[in-house]
């Protein structure tokens, strides 16, 4: 590809069904050739986004551009953009080449033929043109249903729990695969996953949706360390939440936040002062010393690579530390204090 | 098996059953009178084969049936589509009751009211209305037929299809109805046998000349039961049974491959 492929802008989109919102005034960028997740649980609306996209759902208001192209009423066929379903949805009356043939009518039988050929090489199933969809173990149908996807080289590929189906060894080949076949062909990845792990593995970028909204969209890492919400901060892993009331206003993103047991430091943007919020941090940025809130540790488990710790903080409520184990660690019973760099911590409304 | 239920089976297939194995059984008597046994004979088969008025009716029923089930296929087709495929519209309840109507609707009422309509429209009564009749009531068959199986088809190839580049006509070409045609054929080989069958609709529609294979037996046996009937109605029996089984066995069909 000479030029740059358009990139997916997303504006404002909304899809009702009767009152319910399935999808809430969703908008969103993708940059050109970006592997994106949408991640969530059932039910919280990215499949439909999906759907919007792929042209099935047709958005109750707002807009789905590609570059200059407006997308919003074109119906499924005309859109260049190509779906990889999570059942697959191979046609059962097809053999493979069929299949992944099916979408390149307009390109002349050789040319067809050489392009299949060509992805079946993609996806590592030489030899297998002639076999019926349903004579393939549920690996190979999902490269047939990938090729089938990507043979018209569509300028965005939406996934659909592209791995859903698929037990975890070979999921987890088949992630990298995955990677290593969208670097390649620098094609712009959607891919809809209820695993956090999985979105952690694959994108470049994640959006977390909730109840139909886009709540966050960041790197995996920015979304580990500042999650905005208590959602987003619980779904990538283990959590210490510390309810306090946010401090003045201080210079830069580091406030202060007071808890009933202390006074501690984290980040956050514009909120303002007296707010009741949540200070989030991860078992492992806490640190047990001389300095911090007051605690006793009532369980260490050592895991070999680490050690992992239960605090008690005076109102009763836990805290659990993580962390590689050192001579001299306070054992369990004993009293401690308990702190975490301004960093590692993020601030946001309870 | 208990005793219990075995006799159950026996008694039931038996109620069932019986009239029709009596029939067939007679259908070898050698005998003209049809009660008394007179030893084993073909010979009301060869008879059958000379009657000249009988093989015509039987040539009209099997016209008007294949014709019937052509119609009546193509229209509960399309009936099932709109019905399963179609987004919602205004009417829809009326539509499904309106298509599925005369499956429930006494015979006799819709043989009368095509006359009427035949009559008021100036259309002579004959093979033509005859096969207007049996397309209309099989209609609602076929489409039963025809919608279960949509209903039950993974609507995600479709969708594939049409994220693939095709247009909805291509969709229903190459994926939809590929998938139904085991479904459209056994509602097509149910609407044959539903007009084969048909003696109340094709009374009221027939003109003279165009007398079905179940009206001239039925008009036969009020001059008194002869044995040629009974290999008549053996043979009627003999091609329905098979077309049942082809139906039924394409419709448990799953996959469609």
């Amino acid at each position: 590809m000479s030029d740059v492929p358009p990139r997916l802008t997303v504006r404002e989109l909304t899809k009702s069904f009767g009152t319910y919102r399935a999808v809430d005034a969703v908008t969103l960028d993708l940059e050109p050739g970006e592997f994106f997740c949408l991640l969530g649980p059932s039910g919280c609306g990215k499949s439909t986004l999906l759907r919007l996209i792929a042209g099935f759902e047709r958005p109750t208001s707002g807009q789905i551009r590609l570059g200059d192209q407006d997308l919003t009423g074109l119906p499924p066929h005309r859109r260049p953009v190509n779906m990889m379903f999570q059942s697959y949805a191979l046609f059962p009356h097809m053999s493979v080449a069929g299949n992944i043939g099916y979408g390149l009518k307009d390109m002349g039988r050789t040319a067809a033929a050489v392009r299949v050929a060509e992805l079946l090489r993609l996806v590592r199933l030489e030899g297998f043109g002639e076999r019926r969809p349903e004579t393939l173990s549920g690996g190979q149908r999902q490269r047939v249903a990938l090729a089938r996807a990507l043979a018209r080289e569509p300028q965005l590929l939406l996934l659909d729990e592209p791995l859903g189906a698929l037990d975890r060894g070979l999921r987890e080949e088949t992630q990298g695969e995955l990677r290593t076949i969208q670097r390649r062909l620098g094609t712009a990845f959607v891919v809809v996953t209820h695993d956090p792990e999985e979105a952690m593995m694959l994108a470049d970028r994640i959006g977390v949706m909730e109840a139909g909204r886009l709540v966050q969209v960041a790197p995996p890492i920015a979304l580990y360390r500042r999650p905005v919400n208590r959602y987003v901060a619980g779904l990538l892993g283990d959590v210490n939440l510390l309810p306090g009331r946010l401090g003045p206003d201080a210079a830069g993103e580091v406030r202060t936040v007071e808890t009933p047991h202390g006074i501690v430091q984290g980040r956050t943007t514009s909120l303002a002062e007296g707010t009741p919020v949540v200070v989030a941090v991860r078992p492992e940025d806490l640190v047990l010393g001389a300095q911090g809130l007051p605690a006793t540790v009532t369980e260490a488990t050592f895991l070999g690579d680490r050690l992992r710790r239960t605090l008690r903080l005076p109102d009763g409520s836990f805290l659990r530390a993580s962390g590689p184990p050192a001579e001299g660690d306070p054992p369990a019973g004993s009293e401690t204090r308990v702190a975490f760099s301004a960093d590692a911590a993020a601030i946001f409304p309870a | 098996m208990t005793w219990v239920t075995r006799t159950a089976l026996v008694v039931g297939l038996g109620f069932l059953y019986a009239p029709i194995v009596v029939l067939i059984g007679y259908s070898f008597n050698a005998s003209p009178l049809v009660t008394v046994w007179g030893g084993f004979s073909t010979r009301w088969y060869a008879t059958l084969l000379a009657d000249a008025p009988l093989l015509a009716s039987a040539w009209v029923s099997l016209e008007v049936a294949i014709l019937a089930s052509l119609i009546a296929t193509l229209l509960g087709t399309l009936a099932a589509l709109v019905l399963e495929r179609q987004r919602r519209f205004r009417g829809r309840a009326l539509f499904t009751g309106l298509v599925l109507g005369p499956i429930v609707m006494p015979e006799v009422m819709i043989g009368l009211s095509l006359l009427l309509m035949f009559i008021g429209i100036g259309l002579d009564r004959g093979m033509l209305t005859i096969v207007i009749a049996h397309a209309t009531f099989c209609t609602g068959f076929v489409a039963v037929v025809v919608a279960a199986r949509l209903r039950g088809l993974d609507r995600s190839l479709e969708e594939a299809a049409a994220d693939l580049g095709a247009p909805p006509l291509r969709v229903l070409t190459t994926i939809t109805l590929p998938l139904l045609a085991p479904a459209v054929i056994a509602g097509a080989l149910l609407a044959f046998t539903l007009s084969l069958d048909d003696l109340v609709i094709a009374s009221f529609v027939s003109g003279p000349g165009s007398t079905t294979l179940p009206m001239r037996l039925y008009s036969r046996v009020r001059l008194g039961v002869n044995p040629e009937i009974n290999a008549a109605s053996t043979l009627l029996v003999g091609l329905v049974s098979v077309v049942v089984l082809v139906s039924s066995w394409l419709t448990a069909r799953r996959g469609g491959a």
